[in-house]
């Protein structure tokens, strides 16, 4: 047998054949694409043509226009807090998913938790304007009980709207990963540390919690990166000041006809939320060795 | 108060959250009233004869189930390849090829809708259905990646050598012992790959030519508040539509679990 009809019957080869399909649509569809936008944003739009001559104008622009900064921080802090407020959400789900309910009932209730993440998206985010709104359900219950004389008008067209809806939307997607490493964890050890007098507290803050945060990780990457992605939320619930670089983005490629620029203002965003992720799976990094 | 007590009381209250939206969706739907607030009016069913009525919707359903149903077949079939490969075979750069298929994951999906834009004019290809579809395969692929390794690690491989054994060609295997085995686990990719198709915006968004799929056309009449009861009854429609579809993909993945004999640790992912 020669030399190639022999690495063509390997397990070796059998393996990529099999797996080229998939992978050559991946480089064509994705990767060639990302190259496409890294060389779009070194151009220039000249009206209807592409200027293909190489430049930095519109990286400079992208970093130093007072719009982009505040956009791009905006944007940032928006999905700082989102994650902040889906990891505080979905821990105590995740433990009680993992820690109260019967093992025969935990497929079931992590099924009713991914659901709503499923399902009409552009109607979720619109029903969260009626349920903030001016008369919406919060200020209606809040009148409704006494509580408040005048509808609150802080809680629509703002940041807090665009967290609020976000976090909504991404919670189900925060649960899993942090649920899959608390089922991970050997329940031998819990007891171990209650044998040597640990209390309930003590116990979670040594044990439990430094275990789980693979998970915490691993929810913080999954909500924080594609969080600035979303122009529909800060579009809909956001008002003038809850728009975030996105929705610029948007407008680039769309109605500004400036796609090297919000090529350039893409690649910026997702450089900064990568090296902020990096960061900070960096200095959990003590939590992940030991994890394959 | 138990620490217990107020535990549940949290885990209702998230549920309320979690479900709050979903649940107004049908209360609006079938409110007298072409106002979408509270206070409540009376009872009526005339938002879904509205929608009866609404050629432009009718054609953007048609579109947005092409779309889908091409979507599941496509992004299913390189999921069963890619799970397969990752499962069966060892070879190298494994992880890193397995990884790539994997990123639309966690990419925003903006990054995807814009990439995909910029190459197709760039190559002077005309927007359409199909290059919608192109970006669904794309992120549906991974979701059918995860539910079928599942599917396909959990099969006794020892099944297959006794095909073999027995004379069967490696084709007529796959077909007559490997297929049926992780058919549940197919029907889960595909279901799940046609409802996030389905409802996707953001990437149908940038690659729509002139044709709207379903959620760009109610994007489009989001803003006519005249619109937003029928698309309250639209999107009732549609709700339960999903869970149908969600609650059967749910119901195939835990078959193809249990067929194998495998602990079932609950979720998609």
């Amino acid at each position: 047998m020669s030399g190639f009809a022999k690495w063509r019957r390997s397990e070796e080869a059998s393996g990529w054949l099999l797996v080229s399909p998939t992978l050559v649509y991946s480089i064509l569809l994705l990767a060639a694409p990302l190259a496409m936008v890294i060389a779009l944003s070194f151009w220039t739009q000249d009206y209807l043509d592409l200027d293909k001559t190489f430049t930095l104008k519109n990286y400079i622009e992208a970093w130093s226009e007072p719009i982009y900064q505040t956009l791009m921080a905006r944007s940032l802090k928006i999905s700082a807090f989102v994650t902040a407020l889906t990891i505080l959400l979905a821990f105590p789900v995740a433990y009680y998913v993992s820690f109260y309910v019967p093992q025969k009932r935990k497929p079931l209730w992590i099924f009713l938790i991914t659901i709503p993440f499923w399902t009409s998206y552009l109607m979720r985010i619109f029903l969260w304007k009626v349920i903030l709104g001016y008369n919406g359900v919060v200020n209606g219950s809040l009148l409704g009980l006494g509580v408040i004389e005048q509808p609150l008008s802080f809680i629509l067209y703002n940041q807090n709207a665009v967290v609020v809806t976000l976090a909504h939307a991404w919670v189900p997607f925060a649960i899993l990963p942090i649920f899959v490493a608390l089922e991970k964890i050997d329940r031998s050890l819990l007891e171990a540390a209650e044998d040597l007098g640990d209390g309930p507290l003590r116990r979670f803050i040594r044990v439990t919690l430094p275990l789980a945060m693979p998970g915490v990780v691993a929810a913080t990457v999954i909500v924080f990166i594609p969080t600035i992605g979303d122009y529909v939320t800060p579009r809909l619930v956001g008002g003038p000041n809850g728009l975030m670089i996105s929705n610029m983005i948007e407008l680039q490629f769309k109605k500004a006809n400036n796609a090297p620029l919000g090529a350039a203002l893409a690649l910026s965003a997702m450089f900064l939320v990568s090296v902020v992720s990096l960061v900070f799976v960096w200095m959990n990094r003590k939590y992940l060795v030991g994890q394959k | 108060m138990k620490s217990g007590t107020w535990f549940k009381l949290y885990i209702g209250v998230f549920l309320i959250f979690l479900y709050a939206p979903a649940l107004l969706l049908p209360v609006f739907a079938f409110n007298d009233s072409s106002i979408v607030s509270f206070p409540l009016k009376g009872f009526t069913l005339n938002w879904f004869n509205v929608l009866w009525e609404t050629e432009a919707l009718h054609t953007a359903t048609k579109n947005s189930l092409l779309i889908a149903v091409s979507t599941a077949i496509i992004a299913t079939s390189l999921g069963i390849l890619a799970a397969r490969a990752s499962s069966r075979y060892k070879f190298r750069g494994q992880k890193a090829v397995m990884g790539f298929i994997m990123v639309p994951l966690v990419l925003p999906e903006i990054i995807v809708g814009v990439s995909l834009l910029v190459v197709i004019l760039q190559m002077g290809f005309d927007l359409s259905l199909w290059t919608i579809v192109l970006g669904h395969v794309l992120i549906c692929t991974p979701f059918c990646v995860a539910i079928l390794s599942s599917a396909f690690l959990s099969l006794d491989q020892s099944l297959e050598e006794a095909s073999f054994d027995l004379g069967r060609s490696k084709l007529a295997t796959f077909w007559l012992v490997t297929m049926p085995l992780v058919l549940p686990g197919v029907v889960s990719a595909m279901l799940i790959s046609f409802t996030i198709s389905l409802d996707e915006f953001i990437i149908a968004f940038f690659l729509a030519g002139t044709e709207p799929t379903l959620p760009v056309y109610i994007w489009g009449q989001l803003r006519f508040p005249q619109k937003l009861p029928s698309l309250m009854a639209l999107g009732t429609i549609l709700l339960i539509l999903s869970l149908t579809l969600l609650a059967t993909a749910e119901y195939f993945r835990r078959r193809s679990a249990r067929k194998t004999g495998i602990e079932d640790a609950g979720g998609f992912l």
